[in-house]
């Protein structure tokens, strides 16, 4: 096998084939970051949602809840397929990347509003008593108490669902979206050994979410009070 | 006319009644105090009149005015008047200790930054924690905690000041300090309701004294009277069990 390597390596890192690996981890990478950067602006307000006691948004609190236990329970492969079959049979033009990152976003705002809420939560309710008799508002409490205690509780589980993530768009390719295992695949087929082009892309995966783990753990540290 | 008049309230925790008819009167000036066993809905007066439990019944009065604590307006109206310290200091964890005293009055009653500054140090030294405006609540003592929490209503510039059994979840060694901060309070001539199970102290300082038990004022009276000669049967078995020692 490694001899078959050596022999591949100068035809595989062509020009070409670089560009089109770097095409397509940089697919990868904006299908995880915008999908998961809309997904949790969507999953902060779902859980917010969560939080409030007014009957007025009772409606809309039983809908969050319904979204969050749904959509944390179906593979991400399937509501990949369903949001791509029911934007083909409404008759919505979507490029398979759109589709692709509609999915991301649907699944991402289900678990970081699950990880939002349980960190939300994770501040003693007596916080919440202070800010009441001092007539802050919710958003006021959120803003100033609440979310500068919760982010410590929030951010490890939320980037390890980032990093989990960018994994899982891999089942984008099923699509046909030419994203990083989608480029290996075409890699494959085209005659390069499979340790090869598999090989290649496995390390392009680390290097994107590798960093990501670091921005994690840099603003823990950032954003830790004490 | 009566400063404070606790009409008739009633109060529920789920379903079940944990104040009943509760009437009492406070003048301004007054230092009132709520004794009796636990459970037996002082906490929960203080937490009624604040809102952070609504009556279900009767009426609270403050200076001829009816808060309504069902109306958004009435009720902060009222959270700016009674300021409430709690048992467990509740003491924002992410702030230091002056920002603990002048978030609020800067934020949120939209005060001068500089003045309200001033005055919180100024609050602080009384309470005798100049020293500690920058540190974090997590770096102070409970008794400190409690300190700045009593600082941080007084921030607030409340009429009506409620202690909520303020020396309960501290050291015994440091719960003298905390009740010297409110002996200054009381000779300043400040209406407060206080909860508490430090007998003597509330000997010393109330102006009145109300024992309840079971949701219900039982008996409201002139301390010595209260502590020591009670009308009632369950006063006297009650001060006859804590006042034995």
């Amino acid at each position: 096998m490694w001899e078959r390597i050596a022999e591949e390596l100068p035809r595989f890192f062509t020009y070409y084939n670089v560009i089109f690996l770097l095409k397509a981890m940089f697919t990868t990478f904006l299908l995880s970051m915008i999908g998961c950067l809309l997904g949790s602006i969507m999953g902060g307000v779902l859980a917010i949602l969560k939080l409030t006691k007014s009957a007025m948004l009772l409606p809309l609190r039983a809908v969050a809840l319904v979204y969050i236990e749904f959509f944390r329970r179906i593979p991400f492969l399937v509501t990949l397929l369903l949001i791509f079959f029911v934007f083909q049979a409404i008759g919505l033009e979507m490029s398979v990347f759109a589709v692709a990152v509609v999915s991301v976003w649907v699944i991402a705002t289900a678990f970081i509003a699950e990880i939002a809420r349980s960190g939300l939560e994770s501040v003693p309710a007596a916080q919440w008593e202070a800010a009441e008799v001092m007539n802050f508002n919710l958003l006021q409490t959120l803003r100033t108490i609440i979310l500068p205690q919760a982010w410590k509780v929030i951010l490890p589980p939320a980037f390890s669902f980032f990093v989990m993530f960018i994994k899982d768009t891999a089942l984008a390719s099923q699509i046909g979206v030419v994203e990083l295992t989608y480029s290996a695949k075409v890699l494959n087929n085209k005659g390069f050994s499979a340790a090869l082009a598999f090989g290649v892309v496995l390390l392009l995966y680390y290097m994107l979410s590798y960093p990501l783990t670091k921005i994690g753990a840099w603003m823990e540290k950032k954003l830790d009070i004490s | 006319m009566t400063y404070l008049s606790i009409d008739q309230c009633d109060a529920f925790y789920g379903d079940q009644k944990v104040l009943e008819c509760v009437t009492l009167d406070v003048d301004k000036g007054d230092v009132v105090s709520l004794i009796g066993p636990s459970g037996s809905g002082k906490s929960t007066l203080l937490r009624v009149l604040v809102g952070l439990n609504k009556p279900t019944n009767g009426r609270v009065v403050l200076e001829g005015e009816e808060i309504d604590y069902h109306n958004k307006r009435s009720l902060r109206r009222a959270r700016e008047r009674f300021a409430i310290v709690f048992q467990q200091y509740n003491l924002f964890q992410n702030m230091t200790v002056l920002k603990n005293v002048t978030i609020a009055p800067v934020k949120i009653q939209g005060r001068s930054k500089k003045e309200v500054e001033k005055e919180a140090i100024e609050i602080l030294e009384k309470v005798g924690l100049g020293e500690k405006l920058k540190s974090y609540p997590e770096e102070l003592s409970g008794g400190q905690q409690q300190r700045v929490a009593i600082a941080r209503s007084l921030a607030l510039k409340p009429e009506i000041l409620l202690l909520d059994e303020v020396t309960s979840a501290l050291d015994p060694e440091l719960v003298n300090e905390v009740l010297d901060t409110i002996r200054l309070l009381a000779k300043e001539g400040r209406t407060m309701i206080i909860v508490s199970h430090e007998m003597s102290f509330v000997l010393e300082v109330s102006s009145k004294i109300a024992f309840m038990d079971a949701g219900k004022i039982i008996e409201v009276g002139e301390p010595h009277k209260i502590l020591k000669n009670p009308d009632t049967d369950r006063a006297r078995e009650f001060m006859g069990k804590i006042l034995r020692h």
